[in-house]
């Protein structure tokens, strides 16, 4: 268990000296440098630093899609460091929503179902799912769009059906690495006052990769990496 | 969970469906060659069975000379006579007993002439080998013992000699015989040998022996075992008599043969259940390539689709929930095209038999074969592709272009 933190609340997240290490000898990147790092529940929090600081390295490591090399990583207070693929998967089928930068929608599915996909390996029923994705889309304001393939459907759109599948569980942490990367301004804007909307009104825990100050503005928390560690924390302008 | 995977590896199936379609082939071309092959076997079997069980229920037959009746040692045996006849009758177990002097001779009416076997024999000959009498009568046994110049022709010889004139009454002349139609028998069709079992005369065996062989020799005979006996305990009874009656020392071998019918069609179902086999075997080599081209595709569709696999994987898929994806895509190719298979494979039968004039033998097993190895196939196929794409690490997946 890890050590509760101050307020006597144990975090949703917490790592301790954490390193993950690509390659071996000559070719050896620390990509994370021992990173050490509390979260709490309902928290919105940017991550910030150069290309190449460890950032997406982080998240897949914060959203179970990989296994750090060395540290400890608290879920909830569990240890989770030491897990193998199929528990990860686990534990990303039930507690984490993940929105990429590049949307990583199904192509060939439409929205509903690409939203429902996570509902699917939940082995939801078929009226439960339909329920659920439309409530999802709603929520995302793309009630119309649902039968549309992602083709169909513009980058914002494209983007805020990615959310809309990683809110569809109701995860405990939504992770978003860089949402906002390949979209324009007043896109991105829209794409972060949803982000907003969903941590201040309705309590998500969400932690965002961006390199972009104007997005990290968005944010309560601000935590920036340089080389692998982490150089800075500090409350952003959302927590305004 | 398993019937969402089911309706998307059809949904799958139904977007590639050119390529789905060439796939399936294989295994259309290989179950449909299965099925057609085997039922061909199994239809030739069917029908020599058939022709052997028409030739006579029970029916044992007795020839000189040891092993089949046209090898050599016939000639050197001794033939068997008239009286051997009574003896056999006395056996335990003969129901019917007809002796058999036989040739293939020519048979001559008007200005026609036919080769034909020409049969000297008794009334009970009819009864053995289940002939009937179509037109006319049989000859009786006042004539059988005066040894009359009388006959009864088959179907084949009464179409070939008289064509469409009424033959009752007239005369044929064989050799120097000058013989009186007085029967005509009905149609039996070709023995299991191939031979026309209706282009024969039969005539009392006292004719033949006297006026057309102009020998006291029997051929052979035939004989009806009764039901309620054992056949080759019938066999051994007509072997001991022989015996004895030929002074054959003991342990000297038999100089005649007893075979019954079972015998031969035990034989010659043996000769075409292993062409049946052989047939099969061969089809069952294109399921294999079958299956080898599903694996090919499903190879091509896992690295097509790895970053659909790396989305499926990061929303939280388990590898053995991506492995069932794709194996069940892989068994429904195969079980769709074994399925077409099938039918092509019953077609295909069912024109052969038409062709050959066969019967049409489908069993259900063979069916039910052909769907258990299609599925097989598609489960031992599509393992690797399934384990590939199940092993595929998320964030690598993720990153494929
Ligand atoms: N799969 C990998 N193999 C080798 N090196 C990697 C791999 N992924 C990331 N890296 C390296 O780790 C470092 C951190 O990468 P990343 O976390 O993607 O940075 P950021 O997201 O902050 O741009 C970089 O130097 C990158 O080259
Ligand atoms: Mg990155």
């Amino acid at each position: 268990m890890a050590a509760p933190s101050a307020t006597g609340q144990v975090p949703l997240i917490q790592l301790a000296g954490l390193t993950k290490h690509y390659g071996k000898g000559e070719s050896l990147v620390r990509a994370l440098d021992g990173i050490d790092l509390i979260v709490q529940d309902g928290e919105f929090v940017a991550v910030m630093g150069a290309s190449g600081s460890g950032k997406s390295t982080c998240m897949n490591l914060l959203g179970f899609l990989d296994a750090p090399t060395g540290g400890r990583q608290f879920f909830r207070g569990v240890d989770v460091s030491t897990l193998d693929g199929d528990q990860r998967a686990l534990l990303r089928r039930n507690f984490i929503g993940f929105v990429f930068q590049g949307f990583n929608l199904l192509a060939r599915s439409t929205a509903r179902e690409n939203v429902e996909l996570p509902l699917v390996y939940r082995r939801m029923a078929a009226s439960e799912r339909r329920h659920l994705s439309a409530r999802a889309l709603q929520r995302v304001g793309l009630s119309d769009r649902g039968h549309h393939l992602p083709s169909e459907l513009s980058g914002g759109q494209q983007q805020r059906v990615a959310i809309a599948r990683a809110l569809v569980t109701t995860p405990s942490l939504l992770l978003a690495d860089e949402p906002t990367g390949n979209l324009d301004s007043r896109t991105s804007a829209e794409i972060m006052d949803l982000l907003v909307h969903l941590n201040r009104d309705e309590g998500i825990t969400i932690v965002m990769v961006t390199h972009e100050p104007d997005m990290a503005r968005y944010a309560r928390r601000v935590v920036e990496f340089r080389d692998g560690r982490i150089v800075s924390d500090h409350p952003g302008e959302g927590a305004h | 969970m398993f019937w969402s995977t089911l309706l998307m590896a059809l949904q799958e199936i139904r977007r590639n469906a050119l390529r789905s379609f060439l796939t399936m082939l294989g295994m259309v071309i290989g179950v449909g060659a299965v099925i057609t092959l085997v039922s061909v076997g199994q239809g030739t079997t069917a029908q020599v069975t058939a022709d052997i069980a028409k030739m006579g229920k029970n029916l044992v037959m007795v020839f000189p000379g040891s092993g089949h009746r046209r090898s050599g040692t016939a000639a050197s045996a001794p033939p068997f006579r008239n009286e051997d006849s009574v003896a056999l009758a006395a056996v335990q177990g003969v129901e019917a007993i007809a002796p058999l002097a036989a040739g293939n001779l020519l048979v001559v009416y008007g200005n026609k002439n036919e080769s034909t076997q020409v049969m000297g024999t008794t009334t009970a000959y009819l009864g053995i080998r289940e002939y009937a009498v179509e037109q006319g009568r049989m000859f009786s046994v006042s004539e059988e013992h005066a040894g009359r110049p009388v006959c009864v022709i088959g179907a084949t010889t009464r179409e070939d000699l008289f064509g469409s004139q009424d033959p009752i009454g007239e005369s044929i002349r064989i050799q120097r015989l000058s013989c009186q139609v007085i029967g005509v028998l009905a149609s039996k069709g070709q023995s299991a040998g191939g031979q026309d079992q209706d282009k024969v005369v039969l005539m009392p065996l006292l004719t033949f022996q006297r006026r057309v062989a102009g020998t006291p020799d029997v051929s052979s005979f035939f004989v009806t075992a009764a039901d309620e006996i054992d056949t080759s305990r019938v066999i051994s009874g007509i072997a001991s008599v022989l015996r004895e009656r030929r002074r054959i020392a003991s342990g000297a071998t038999d100089d005649f043969t007893v075979r019954d019918t079972a015998e031969i069609a035990q034989a010659v179902t043996a000769a075409t259940s292993s062409m049946t086999a052989l047939l099969g075997a061969i089809a069952a080599v294109s399921l294999i390539v079958g299956g080898i081209g599903i694996m090919n595709i499903m190879l091509v569709s896992v690295t097509e689709r790895t970053r659909e696999i790396g989305i499926r994987i990061a929303i939280g898929a388990l590898g053995r929930e991506v492995m069932l994806q794709f194996l069940v895509e892989s068994v429904v190719l195969s079980v769709l095209g074994g399925l077409i298979g099938v039918l092509f494979g019953v077609l295909g039968a069912y024109g052969v038999s038409r062709g050959l004039s066969m019967p049409f033998v489908v069993s259900p097993e063979t069916i039910l074969l052909a769907f258990v190895v299609s599925a097989l196939i598609g489960v031992v196929f599509g393992y690797l592709p399934a384990r590939k794409a199940a092993r595929l690490e998320p964030i690598e997946a993720l990153r494929h272009e």
